[in-house]
């Protein structure tokens, strides 16, 4: 990681304003974004948006022409070009030609894209942008943190502080008098400018039609007052029918700023009468800039899918805390991780790509469908591939990769850190290993892993059985976790085995883009976990779990051994997490609850992987629920808790902030006990409250039903 | 929501909806008494023939030219010849719309027209007439009914202008009208 990047992040997280704006944003945007999709099926929708926008970029150039045709039937001039600099001189001559001396803009990405206004400037023309939240950072001489509100990043005093410095002396932190007086003075600029540009959230082949999504009403002002309007617009806004236009509409308002619909909506097919009655002269520009390859690329064809909403920052953990500039000029957030990676260049995304804590709640709010970590996820392959992974990570994956040494090292774990432990945890750790144990403590590595434990108990010899697949955290740090895990499943009459060949799940290598580690992770976790014949693998780790349900086979299939992959299909349709088990064999009879139970009041934690993946978060409730227990549900409760895997090292400044919220939360609901799903949560949010000294306990689902089961 | 709501249930939606988005809403019997409404609603507004106190009229099948002159002399300021200085200077912008929608508070307008466009942006007030009948469930079923061919400029309004930039506070009246007043008329011939 580059050492501005870093600086930039840690000044980021340091300036309160700007995470007390975004953080505020997050919970009320979650609200208002749910109470705008009342009523509406959002997953009907978002297949229809995705299909609709799929179908189009896989015609682009059929449908560039089409729209083009239509459009110049139509009286307006259409330029088609794959060099962002051609739109730039075109734009320029343009304006020249024409006389013109006053621009005025309406919100444009893709102009942005160009640094299109420089350019303009640069030849001599005045450029006014006139969405207000864009005037202010054309002011302030900054790039827009967010897609959507460009501005989010000041207060009413930064703004006051600007206009007064740039526009005019005395002006006051009151925000309907700066609103006010951005109106008055943005008036006459509408009136003199010559030519209007803007950009388009929609571009209909079938018609020619541009369709302009706004609040303010200046894009109707822009596209009505001056006599040339320009229009420039990325290929991915196209879509082919006209009726198409009515999903994406009922979309992107109530996901971008949870709206029914914006103030204005402008359908423009063709050119308009002027003022002066004369038609309007329009131009309309249609943008490649390696869109069309995109689309040819087979995993990142999906991201063109993106309707720009940035629903993707409003919930992202990591953009509420860090703001938008962090990620670079122009796209921000999850999918400008990945915009900024193609439109920019791949090496511009090594820094930003590692942003991601790979939660996945972009994924559930996309109304484009585009699976955004895993894009991320193929972009970290790529830049692993392009620029090597770097030494010390290789060093880790040489010492995971090889199990027995990975295995014994674990074994001496216990010997080497008694000097800074305290009770169950580690509190302080030498040097520079420090950071681990800021604001959180360690678990201790358990002096008896889980698998020379098991061994010991005293199982029923049924004819069902069950392999455990332990993972890192349950075998060397909770082995008790996996001994209530074998005790819960022991009353149902499930013998469990532990095939002693399982190893690492691969989630290290896959999260740092290192397949090739990845994928043999995968394959000698196959052969020992189906080595014996067993009904199910059961893991108490989502993402474990997730690694035995999906991603051996996805590696596998990546680094093109497919031979191995019937077995890995074997393995995945036998695998299934504890909790989803537990609640069907309590379904099934198998298991029953004690009478008499003490009723405690509890909260839950929804790791990650288990909501979003597995989806198996109404499961732990239920049974908690009738085992007597009393929940009480946490302010968000599926939001990260900032372990993410290796994350939790590689970006601990981040990490720790998202853990003091969750604490928060959790304690804010003044339930004496927490339930969880994942050892990894279990590892981060029990270190971050032992570091508090907190009184609320925290146990697996498993733990609690090893005591309430009959 | 389609072929769900009866005609009352869609004024009744469309009425909360667009007053959620701070617009005002008015229902009336008929074309006479829209005329008398927007006569007072202009008077209320103080438009007169004094600088900077007119109102501008876009060119609307519910105005019969001979309705102009009386509306004119009930309210001097009042133009019905629409110039961009005229509009630019005025208090109040008056037009019709073509279909509204019940799920949204949305008003819908072929604005091919430069008049409509000008009455709709430029002044501080904008009263907006539209038939009851041509109220609609929702968006989809606008699109079924709309035809980009018919006009090379559809507007869509949904409340006053607004803005959020600054502290994501939601501030009335930014580049276009701040105040939205729409009469729903009964018994107005729907026009297209």
């Amino acid at each position: 990681m580059k050492k501005d990047f870093k600086r930039s992040i840690i000044d980021a997280l340091g300036n309160s304003k700007l995470t007390g704006a975004l953080g505020s944003f997050s919970v009320s945007y979650r609200a208002s974004r749910a109470k705008a999709y009342e009523g509406i099926d959002f997953e009907a929708l978002r297949n229809q948006i995705a299909s609709i926008k799929s179908s189009a970029a896989a015609r682009f150039d059929e449908l560039a022409d089409r729209f083009a045709q239509v459009a110049e039937v139509k009286g307006a001039k259409v330029f088609r070009t794959d060099n962002p600099q051609a739109v730039t001189d075109y734009i320029v001559n343009l304006a020249r030609e024409r006389g013109v001396k006053n621009i005025v803009k309406s919100k444009s990405m893709a102009t942005e894209e160009l640094h299109l206004n420089k350019h303009l400037e640069k030849a001599g023309f005045e450029v006014r942008e006139t969405d207000l939240g864009e005037w202010i950072i054309q002011l302030a001489g900054q790039t827009p943190s967010h897609m959507v509100m460009p501005a989010i990043h000041m207060t009413k005093e930064d703004v006051a502080e600007v206009f007064s410095e740039k526009v005019e002396e005395g002006q006051t932190p009151d925000i309907a008098k700066l609103v006010k007086f951005a109106r008055g003075k943005m008036r006459p600029k509408f009136l003199e400018a010559q030519m209007g540009i803007s950009g388009a959230n929609i571009a209909v082949a079938e018609t020619g039609s541009i369709v302009l999504v706004t609040n303010e009403g200046n894009a109707r002002l822009v596209t009505t007052l001056p006599n040339i309007h320009v229009a420039v617009i990325g290929l991915e806004k196209l879509i082919e029918n006209f009726k198409d236009v009515a999903p994406i509409l009922t979309a992107l308002p109530r996901s971008a700023t949870g709206q029914l619909l914006t103030s204005y909506v402008s359908i423009i097919s063709g050119p308009v009468p002027n003022t002066d009655q004369t038609p309007k002269e329009l131009h309309i520009v249609l943008m490649d800039n390696r869109r069309n390859e995109m689309a040819h690329d087979p995993q990142f064809k999906q991201a063109l899918q993106c309707i720009r909403c940035a629903s993707c920052l409003n919930v992202c953990p990591v953009f509420r805390l860090v703001g938008g500039h962090v990620f670079g000029k122009v796209y921000t957030g999850g999918i400008g991780t990945i915009l900024t990676a193609w439109f920019d260049a791949l090496r511009e995304s090594d820094d930003i790509q590692a942003l991601c804590i790979q939660c996945g709640n972009c994924k559930e709010v996309c109304p484009g469908k585009v699976d955004i970590p895993a894009l991320i996820l193929e972009l970290r392959r790529r830049l692993a591939i392009e620029q090597g992974v770097p030494l010390v990570q290789k060093a880790i994956f040489a010492v995971v990769n090889n199990r027995r040494l990975f295995h014994s090292l674990l074994r001496a774990a216990p010997v080497g850190q008694f000097p800074f432990a305290t009770g169950r945890f580690i509190r302080h750790l030498p040097m520079f290993l420090s950071g681990l144990t800021d604001g959180r403590s360690l678990p201790l590595i358990s002096a008896v892993p889980f698998r020379d434990r098991i061994d010991k108990i005293e199982q029923p010899k049924g004819k069902e059985k069950a392999a455990f697949y332990g993972g890192c955290l349950i075998d060397f740090a909770y082995p008790e976790m996996g001994e209530a895990i074998v005790k819960v499943l022991n009353k149902a009459g499930i013998e469990v085995i532990f095939p002693k060949g399982q190893t690492c799940c691969g989630a290290p290598a896959r999260y740092s883009g290192a397949y090739e580690v990845a994928a043999q992770n995968g394959a000698d976790n196959i052969k020992a976990l189906l080595e014996e014949d067993v009904k199910y693998v059961v893991s108490a780790c989502p993402t474990c779990t997730v690694a035995l349900k999906e991603d051996f086979i996805h590696h596998l299939t990546a680094v093109g051994r497919g031979e191995e992959l019937p077995e890995a299909k074997r393995l995945s349709e036998k695998s299934v997490d504890f909790s989803t088990l537990a609640y069907r064999l309590i379904e099934q009879g198998r298991l029953k609850f004690k009478k008499g139970v003490e009723p405690t009041r509890f909260t839950y934690h929804d790791s990650c992987h288990f909501k979003r993946t597995l989806h198996a978060d109404r499961f732990p409730r239920e049974m908690m629920k009738q085992a007597g227990h009393e929940l009480i549900e946490m302010d968000e409760a599926d939001m990260c808790c900032g372990m993410g895997g290796s994350y939790t090292i590689k970006q601990p400044e981040i990490s720790a902030p998202i853990l003091e919220r969750k604490l928060v939360n959790i304690e804010k609901t003044g339930a004496p006990l927490l339930v969880i799903d994942c050892p990894g949560c279990m590892m981060q949010i029990g270190g971050g409250l032992h570091s508090r000294n907190s009184d609320v306990k925290v146990r697996l689902t498993a733990q609690m039903l090893a005591d309430c089961l009959e | 929501m389609n072929a769900v709501l009866d005609s009352s249930e869609m004024v009744e939606s469309f009425k909360a909806r667009a007053e959620a988005v701070s617009a005002q809403v008015e229902r009336v019997a008929n074309r006479e008494a829209a005329l008398e409404l927007v006569v007072r609603l202009l008077q209320q507004e103080g438009v007169n023939d004094s600088p900077h106190s007119c109102a501008v009229w876009a060119a609307s099948p519910m105005v019969a030219p001979a309705d102009r002159i009386s509306l004119q002399n009930a309210v001097p300021g009042l133009a019905f010849a629409v110039t961009r200085e005229l509009a630019a200077d005025a208090k109040v912008g008056i037009s019709q719309m073509d279909f509204a929608i019940a799920s949204t508070g949305s008003l819908v307008q072929y604005a091919e027209e430069v008049d409509k466009r000008l009455v709709s942006t430029l002044p501080a007030t904008h009263i907006a007439i539209v038939a009851t009948a041509a109220l609609l469930p929702d968006l989809p079923s606008v699109f079924a009914r709309l035809d980009a061919r018919n006009s090379a400029y559809l507007s869509f309004i949904t409340g006053p202008s607004r803005t959020a930039d600054i502290e994501r506070v939601l501030t009335i009246g930014a580049h276009g009208p701040e105040r939205l007043v729409i009469v729903l008329v009964d018994n107005l011939e729907v026009v297209r």
